[in-house]
């Protein structure tokens, strides 16, 4: 195993799994050559003249489709963790003898747990996505036999369009669909509004089988997924659990701690100057990020400001703000509730977005960038701006990246985080795990003041007078500390268990092997 | 004696807090076993200090078992010095330093528009409280602690006072119902405190006896310092003597109102409107003005309804109330915007502030606004009231 050190001056390797990787270069540095990929040509005479591609059942569908051993399988993470899907997959693959298989999730969650037994009977070598509490833990303490990769949602979606991950299968679990294959993600038991994630897998795998609990006579409409892309469909009973798929994170927080950092940041943004007309945002699906949504809403009737859009993850907040005419559209990447699932089918100003649309770097621009603030989290910080969302300050893996290294390209990105969790201070001498450089961080909000980053010259300037808690990153840090103490550094091993991916398909750092408890 | 102590609290709902068993032992030394969620980072950090703690009070043989929940170091060493108190009688203490962000001073004359109370046993709330700017917090040791536990949550509540930032806020404690207040008093009065509030008062002689105590442990502490005391009328006879209390010492800087005993004395249910109350409440601000202070309202207890809250607020503001208690951390917002000065008080507190600096201007120790004289409180409120009116402006 050899290690370079890359741009952001973390240990990387320079090859994952036997591959070549290429150490972080630097924001906007790397530009890679040549074309993109691309999957066999295929011929409508070796598909049903009828259109009726529906075969048996899964096991069926995955065996026409030529799975064996080492074979790279995708799912998506659309039903979230009432995911029935993925599960029943390797459960196939299992009985069929395969090993070895890389999964490409879209993220995994805790439901997921199911495939720790593959993992170690070697049905999986190495999953390559997200990868969060029970699989983290497991993979963290070395349980996994290939290297993790983890990417961005736009990183995805550029490693398969880049041929960087060769997706040989991919099963989509779609919510409605027809024989032919079109599908969408707008009704049925398993509505979850769009299938995004799922875009890529279906332009560029190999074989493409489409799986639905709700099948619908053709034409499915609208087309999310094409059928023209799709092998196979497969209907079974039932996709996921739909109490589980719309999750329950949409609400806003009740923690008075919680509405205060939100209610900052929002005073933030609008002593900034960056509420005001025709702007754009994008506020995620914690309770914290509802509630800045909240106070936005109420700055913005307060002056009379309408939005020209917002991104989202949506929620029944967003839609009534959509509603009451505050935003003129919401770009959708996925649907938190039944409210945001509505609305996507009924208004024509709530629109369904791709990570190839509003995410992917290897394009020619994307939304994330055009957006005039988001707001994010983080479960670390340090003193120059970095960030880390993948690991908690043990060691452990504990999230995924999902849109947030992608987002981080939009005008002005602010972080509302609380300054400790529990005894856990968030701000830190250096990351245990670089997810984004901070040049491209500016504003960090936490409840005991606001350190803004000394390159954003513009925004300090807006906000000296503002009576905002204006501090340095130095002095929030020594609070912190003097709260909870400084924390050991995590007991790492040499073994990378897993590598962080920038939006170009950059290494940006690794993830060690977590020690045993002393 | 005992053979084991156990303090403190653990469960899924518990954050920042540990709960901790011990067994004093004749021999064989400290044996600590300890299960945090936090231990890979402060695993090491929390067996030492708990030595340190155990040492410092004399014990040297114990089986310490500690189910941490992220506490912090002041709540740790907390929960084992209220474990070592039940089994063995010690005067021994392991107070951390006051910190240096506490030693800020408090005024007769302060604003005390809301006072955040914050329940004596439960660390978490503590820990943010200041961040939310009230113009007090309150550290209660009285009603929101179980009886079994007020001896644990002295502990806590003093080291709490020496330990937690609360930002500005004038620092307070509501100390049990006489006898037991005054063994409260011990723990927390030397921890730089600003005010005590003394609970279901209903005799004059009550608050002397308090300030005597306070008195006392200043005295055996090397300590001058005022601290302020708010007698709290819960009953009808503390109603019907609330003149004699509001005046019974120097040290008396306001005095409040407690609904919910106050009702439940009169036999009546409380309602939102306060019909019930309305006599109790005009006599108590007659009485706090009649002697100088300040009159402080009952805490509004629905939490969820801040249209109520600022209603009633509202209300309170206009019988001459100027502050109120709160249970909710999102209620201070509220009861501030209520108390926010009109312009009609900013102009009057302009026209006070410059007959001071005239009279001063002119060697004059006598300050007096048309034929009205102005003692000297009254002008450091005016200050303040323009200061207020100056910040609320930014």
């Amino acid at each position: 195993m050899k290690l370079t050190k890359n741009a952001a001056g973390r240990q990387v390797l320079d090859e994952i799994n036997g591959e070549a990787a290429i150490p972080f270069q630097g924001v906007g540095v790397y530009k890679p050559e040549g074309k993109k990929h691309a999957p066999s040509i295929a011929s409508c005479s070796d598909y049903p003249a009828d259109g009726n591609k529906v075969v048996k059942d899964l096991r069926v569908a995955l065996e026409k489709a030529g799975l064996r051993d080492g074979m790279t399988v995708s799912t998506h993470h659309h039903f979230r963790n009432g995911d029935f899907l993925a599960n029943q997959v390797f459960d196939i693959a299992s009985e069929m003898g395969v090993k070895g298989l890389r999964w490409f999730p879209s993220a995994s969650f805790p439901c997921h747990e199911h495939l720790i037994q593959y993992l170690q009977d070697g049905t999986i070598q190495r999953i390559e996505g997200s990868m969060n509490g029970p699989l983290g833990r497991f993979v963290s303490e070395g349980g996994m036999d290939g290297t993790g990769v983890l990417r961005s949602h736009g990183g995805r979606y550029q490693a398969i369009q880049d041929g960087e991950v060769k997706v040989d299968i991919a099963i989509i679990g779609a919510p409605a669909a027809d024989a032919f294959g079109n599908s969408n993600g707008l009704s049925g038991d398993s509505a979850c509004g769009l299938l995004g994630f799922a875009l890529a897998d279906s332009e560029y795998a190999e074989k493409v089988i489409v799986v639905t609990d709700n099948p619908v006579k053709f034409p499915c409409i609208p087309w999310q997924i094409q059928g023209n892309h799709v092998d196979y469909v497969v209907h079974i009973e039932k996709l996921g659990d739909p109490s589980k798929i719309i999750s329950g994170t949409t609400q806003i927080t009740k923690s008075p701690d919680r509405l205060l950092l939100a209610e900052l940041t929002a005073k933030f943004c609008r002593a900034a100057g960056i509420i005001r007309e025709g702007f754009s945002f994008q506020s995620g699906a914690g309770g914290t990020s509802l509630a800045v949504g909240e106070y936005f809403r109420k700055i913005m009737k307060e002056e009379g400001i309408r939005a020209r859009f917002a991104r989202g993850g949506s929620n029944k907040y967003l839609v009534s703000m959509l509603e009451e005419g505050l935003v003129d559209y919401i770009l959708d990447g996925q649907t938190f509730d039944l409210e945001g699932v509505r609305s996507m089918a009924e208004n024509p100003g709530h629109v369904w977005t791709s990570p190839f649309t509003s995410y992917n770097y290897h394009g020619k621009g994307n939304f994330a960038q055009l957006i005039d603030v988001v707001i994010l989290g983080a479960t670390e910080v340090d003193l120059n701006f970095n960030a880390n969302v993948v690991t908690h300050s043990d060691g452990y893996l504990l999230h995924g990246i999902g849109g947030w290294q992608n987002c981080l390209f939009s005008k002005t990105v602010i972080l509302p985080i609380p300054l400790f969790r529990d005894r856990v201070p968030v701000i830190r001498e250096e990351v245990t795990t670089l997810c984004g450089p901070g040049e491209l961080i500016d504003v960090i909000v936490t409840e005991r003041g606001i350190a803004i980053n000394p390159l954003r010259k513009d925004l300090i300037e807006l906000t000296r007078n503002s009576g905002l808690p204006i501090r340095t990153m130095e002095e929030l840090k020594a609070e912190a500390d003097r709260i909870c103490g400084v924390p050991a550094l995590p007991a790492l091993e040499d073994r990378v268990v897993a590598a962080i991916k920038w939006v170009d398909g950059t290494v940006i750092d690794v993830v060690r092997q977590v020690s045993p408890s002393s | 004696m005992k053979q084991g102590a156990s303090t403190g609290n653990k469960g899924d709902r518990i954050r920042s807090d540990c709960q901790v068993h011990l067994q004093v032992q004749e021999k064989g030394g400290i044996d600590i076993r300890l299960h945090s969620k936090v231990e890979r980072m402060f695993g090491e950090q929390i067996r030492k200090q708990a030595l340190e703690v155990l040492e410092a009070l004399g014990v040297s043989h114990a089986s310490l078992d500690i189910e941490d929940s992220g506490a912090l170091p002041f709540v740790i060493a907390a929960r084992i010095e209220a474990a070592v108190k039940q089994l063995k009688a010690t005067d021994r203490s392991w107070i951390p330093p006051v910190i240096e962000q506490n030693r800020y001073e408090s005024s007769r004359e302060r604003f005390r528009f809301s006072r955040l109370y914050l329940p004596g046993n439960s660390p978490s709330m503590m820990l943010n409280a200041g961040i939310h700017q009230p113009d007090g917090v309150i550290l209660d040791l009285e009603d929101s602690v179980a009886p079994d536990r007020k001896a644990e949550a002295r502990l806590l509540v003093r080291n709490a006072l020496s330990q937690v930032d609360f930002y500005g806020a004038e620092r307070m404690v509501r100390i049990n119902q006489l006898p037991a207040g005054l063994e409260d008093l011990d723990e927390v009065v030397p921890q730089h405190l600003h005010l005590v509030l003394l609970p279901k008062c209903e005799h004059g002689s009550q608050v002397e006896e308090v300030v005597e105590r306070i008195q006392v442990i200043l005295k055996a502490h090397d300590q001058e310092r005022e601290i302020f005391l708010m007698p709290i009328i819960e009953s009808a006879l503390g109603v019907e003597n609330a003149f004699e209390i509001a005046s019974a010492s120097q040290s008396v800087v306001a005095m409040a109102i407690g609904l919910e005993d106050y009702t439940a004395d009169l036999g009546v249910r409380r309602t939102e409107t306060g019909d019930e109350s309305l006599y109790a409440r005009t006599r108590l601000v007659n009485a706090c003005k009649a002697a100088g202070i300040q009159p402080i309202d009952s805490v509004y207890s629905d939490v969820a309804n801040m249209e109520g809250l600022l209603k009633n607020v509202e209300t309170s503001r206009a019988l001459g109330f100027e502050g109120m208690g709160c249970i909710h951390p999102r209620q201070v917002p509220v009861i501030h915007k209520a108390f926010v000065p009109t312009g009609e008080e900013i102009e009057k507190a302009r026209r006070i502030v410059e007959a001071f600096e005239a009279a001063e201007a002119s060697g004059s120790g006598v300050v007096a606004l048309g034929n009205k004289m102005i003692d000297p409180p009254v002008v450091k409120r005016a200050q303040k009231t323009i200061d207020l009116a100056n910040k609320l402006n930014t």
